[in-house]
């Protein structure tokens, strides 16, 4: 099951420049919300500061609250190494594991875990690859074929199946089907459609068509700030801030 | 560009207007004079390669060829030379020089184990001491390190690949030498004694020593090219493993190195390769004594060390054959190395990898 | 169906696995500590041992007979000069030549081939270069030689200069090649003129790291140079070399000569230190030119 997310007062740094400036946004639980905004706006910035994945960068830091369920994220007791093992992550290019096997690419996160039980591990990776619509591909194949010899729109799926392995709350998406072609984008679309039941799921694209058919909630996001944050619905038919209308009709981005 | 009317001579359709003082020239005016400018180029360019030219191109080409040919000439004299002259002790002993373990050229036995095991042995040991260490400073230099001593640390270990062997050997006598016997060996067989390699008189040179000056040697080999294959893990693997919830050590285990891995063997190789053929700092320290024995206390001696100590000493020429026999065989063990090697090297950064040998 | 979240002692995984990641910090941390600690040490006891014994007698002096205290290393400092030379001679053009060929000529089978085998070269134990010089050279001169010594020397400085200059040619890019061909310059002039002077820095970069390399080696000349405790400036007889007096003198059993050897020691690694030294300045200058 998925839980929500409480952003209040988030800012980001590289370096001396800031990225975000005083994020506020709460995020429904098992739904998909969607982060729009022309490049550079910081929406990627944003969703990596709500796993910890930002302050990876050296003379990157972040700063404010982020609460997921009852998890504080930023909070003084909190270890990234456990927040982002309860918040998953799939970046723009797929990035399965070469030296890895299907099976060991999904198993990769239980084995850091400290898993060991072979049936559970089996039963878990099995779960994974169905929650991502890529079990009947590679059911056969699983410790025979790399993960890198699959096509694109399968290394993303496999990609998607190793963040779910270790059970996260919620699953961050950074572009996740920009890098592919229109049927495995559409194939990954179905897939984030289906994910909601049981995760929430924040989803960064450029592609405002994409966020119209996906996302139930859509954030705006221009220059660092999040300027409008509302139903998709309203965001892209009556969008109550200039700024917003003038991305969504393509005036600028 | 043929036209109905000539722009040139316009009849009718100017008609009454005055002609400009400089007429605007037409299309097919301005495609004529380009032709007519591109010919030229053309001329110019025909006109300064003339057949005189390319007899200089034609020199410069054979000389540069020359110059490439020279590094084939080189290597097959070489191995010529070390065939030629070995060819005596060949034939006088076969394939058991490599067996006997006698050398005694005054008694004209000539058996060459004692080298071999002395050189595989210290090979080894250094091998063991430099690996866990390199991977160590290069981990340590591409995933933990502050950006600003990256490029000091990095230079310092490039340091030790400048100084020359004979200096490692110096050193090796008079600083390491007694800090061993003095310290290090005492403790050794107090503690691991029982294992039959920590036993015997404690001269301080021998084949531990040789073993450790070997290693500080060959770090600085495996710990650039481990660097160079580890940098070249794209970030979005490092990243990838990160994202599962990671901590920095199973990210670097997991992202890095297992990507790396197959460089990284090439480098250790590489590495072995160095060790094999290094000379001066060994025969300095590990008391060239052609014996074969357990502890590593007890001297040795390797193939390059009993060449470097004998051969200007060699009567006769069978001697002196036997020796370049356990140069032939040195050499064509190095080249097998270094070959594999730089293959799998290469297959991981494509052929771009600058080795520092 | 097995819930993560729920795993029942996640604490103690997490221990585990923390102790682990500070484990593998510190034996990193140490590991470079470790590595560094030699390199002090050797030069630390470099200046310690030798700075004394470096003296005006020292540097201007030939050895004195065994046993006997005082004279100097004049000639062997002398003799590394007269043999680096011969070896540049033979080394750097051999060198650039080849570098040459791989970058304008050899982007081919056969240039792979040419590059594979000077790798070969490059990993050839020195002893056994030391081997085919003597065997070239001082077998039918009979008798040692600086000539020889620089023979051997210079076929190992060959790698490492085509390497650097091949390196440094493929930096220069196409369009100022064909600038120059579209002006009507040969290909040989071309070459030389502009793709060589444009890589000049990197080449001469690639040339000194080879001239450090060599200056420092012992076990090539001990048959060829063989060495000499007088003073010589002909190229066909035995010379004194830093290098090789640096190990006569530490293996032997004086004590003044044991001071001697550190002494040349320290001048040997000062020479080779300015040159990677001046390496890395040239280079840092060099980008700022090239860029």
């Amino acid at each position: 099951m998925g839980v929500g997310i409480e952003v209040r007062g988030l800012n980001a740094w590289y370096g001396k420049n800031q990225s975000l400036h005083s994020i506020d946004m709460t995020v429904a639980a098992n739904h998909v919300t969607a982060v729009i905004g022309p490049s550079g706006c910081g929406k990627s910035t944003y969703v990596r500061c709500l796993n910890r994945m930002h302050e990876t960068i050296p003379e990157a830091r972040a700063e404010g609250s982020v609460k997921v369920g009852e998890m504080d994220v930023y909070g003084s007791g909190s270890d990234p190494v456990e927040v982002r093992r309860r918040i998953g992550m799939v970046f723009q290019k797929p990035n399965p594991f070469p030296t890895m096997s299907i099976y060991d690419n999904v198993a990769a996160g239980l084995k850091l875990n400290g898993f060991r039980n072979r049936k559970q591990m089996n039963e878990l990776v099995e779960r994974s690859l169905k929650l991502a619509a890529l079990w009947e591909e590679v059911k056969d194949s699983l410790h025979k074929k790399s993960g890198a010899s699959l096509s694109g729109g399968q290394q993303q799926r496999l990609c998607i199946a190793r963040a779910l392995a270790v059970e996260p709350e919620v699953l961050l998406m950074d572009e996740p089907a920009s890098a592919l072609d229109p049927i495995s984008t559409s194939k990954i679309e179905e897939l984030i459609f289906q994910l909601k039941q049981h995760y929430t799921v924040v989803i960064v694209t450029h592609n405002m068509q994409q966020a119209a058919r996906v996302a139930e909630f859509t954030g705006f996001f221009l220059m660092g700030s999040l300027i409008e944050y509302d139903k998709t619905e309203k965001i892209f038919t009556t969008p109550a801030d200039k700024r917003t209308e003038d991305y969504i009709t393509g005036r600028f981005g | 560009m043929s036209d109905s009317v000539d722009p040139m001579n316009p009849t009718e359709p100017l008609g009454k207007l005055q002609k400009p003082a400089t007429a605007i020239p037409s299309m097919a005016q301005v495609s004529k004079e380009r032709r007519t400018a591109a010919s030229t180029v053309l001329q110019k360019i025909r006109t300064s390669h003339p057949r005189a030219s390319r007899i200089p191109d034609t020199v410069f080409a054979v000389i540069i060829l020359l110059s490439a040919i020279s590094v084939f000439a080189i290597v097959v004299l070489v191995a010529w030379q070390l065939i030629d002259k070995s060819r005596l002790s060949l034939h006088q002993f076969g394939i058991g020089f490599f067996y006997g373990h006698d050398w005694d050229p005054v008694a004209g036995s000539f058996g060459a184990m004692p080298f071999i095991y002395g050189t595989l042995v210290s090979s080894f040991l250094a091998l063991l001491m430099a690996v866990p260490l390199s991977i160590g400073v290069a981990v340590y230099v591409t995933e933990m390190c502050p950006q600003r001593l990256r490029a000091i640390i990095s230079f310092l270990v490039e340091l030790l690949a400048a100084i020359p062997s004979v200096i490692y050997g110096l050193w090796g006598i008079f600083v390491l030498a007694p800090l061993l016997r003095e310290y290090v060996e005492p403790f050794l067989a107090r503690t691991l004694g029982w294992t039959g390699l920590f036993t015997g008189p404690m001269y301080g040179l021998g084949m531990l020593a040789a073993g450790i000056i070997m290693a500080i040697m060959v770090v600085p080999v495996i710990a650039s090219i481990t660097r160079e294959v580890m940098t070249a893990v794209p970030q979005n693997q490092r990243e990838a493993v990160l994202a599962l919830g990671a901590t920095r050590w199973e990210m670097i285990r997991m992202g890095v190195l297992r990507n790396a891995r197959i460089g990284i063997v090439g480098g250790v190789i590489l590495g072995l390769g160095r060790a094999l053929g290094e000379t001066m700092a060994v025969t300095m320290v590990i008391g060239n004594r052609p014996e074969i024995a357990k502890s590593l206390f007890a001297p040795g001696y390797t193939m390059a060390s009993v060449i470097a100590n004998e051969f200007t000493e060699a009567t006769g020429d069978l001697y002196l054959s036997a020796l370049v026999e356990i140069g032939l065989a040195l050499f064509i063990v190095t080249l097998i190395v270094n070959a594999l090697a730089r293959l799998l090297v290469w297959s991981i950064t494509g052929g771009t990898a600058r080795v520092r040998a | 169906m097995p819930n993560l979240s729920a795993q029942s002692a996640p604490q103690q995984v997490g221990l585990v696995r923390r102790l682990t990641n500070a484990g593998a910090t510190t034996f990193a941390v140490a590991a470079a500590i470790l590595v560094l600690v030699p390199l002090l040490a050797i030069f630390a006891y470099l200046v310690i041992k030798g700075i004394g014994s470096v003296n005006w007698a020292f540097l201007t002096q030939t050895p004195k007979p065994p046993g006997e205290v005082g004279g100097g290393m004049a000639n062997a400092i002398v003799g590394t000069g007269i043999i680096l030379a011969v070896a540049s001679v033979i080394g750097v053009p051999l060198g650039i030549g080849s570098g040459i060929y791989l970058a304008e000529y050899g982007r081919n089978r056969f240039g792979d081939l040419v590059r594979f085998t000077a790798d070969v070269l490059n990993g050839v134990p020195s002893i056994v270069i030391g081997i085919a010089a003597y065997s070239l050279v001082v077998v039918p001169q009979k008798h040692f030689s600086a000539f020889s010594g620089g023979v051997a020397l210079g076929i190992m400085m060959i790698p490492t200069v085509a390497r650097a200059t091949e390196e440094m040619l493929l930096m220069v890019p196409n369009v100022v090649r064909e600038a120059a061909y579209g002006l009507g310059i040969p290909k040989w002039r071309t070459t030389l003129s502009i793709s060589l002077r444009t890589a000049s820095a990197g080449v001469i970069t690639g040339c000194m790291l080879a001239f450090a390399r060599v200056a420092g080696e012992t076990a090539p000349l001990l048959f060829t140079a063989f060495g000499n405790q007088f003073w010589n400036l002909k190229l066909n007889q035995p010379t004194a070399a830093l290098s090789l007096q640096v190990f006569t003198y530490a293996i032997s059993p004086y004590d003044d000569w044991h001071k001697q050897a550190w002494a040349g020691a320290l001048i040997l690694i000062v020479l080779i230190v300015g040159a990677v030294a001046a390496v890395r300045i040239t280079t840092s200058r060099g980008m700022m030119k090239g860029a």
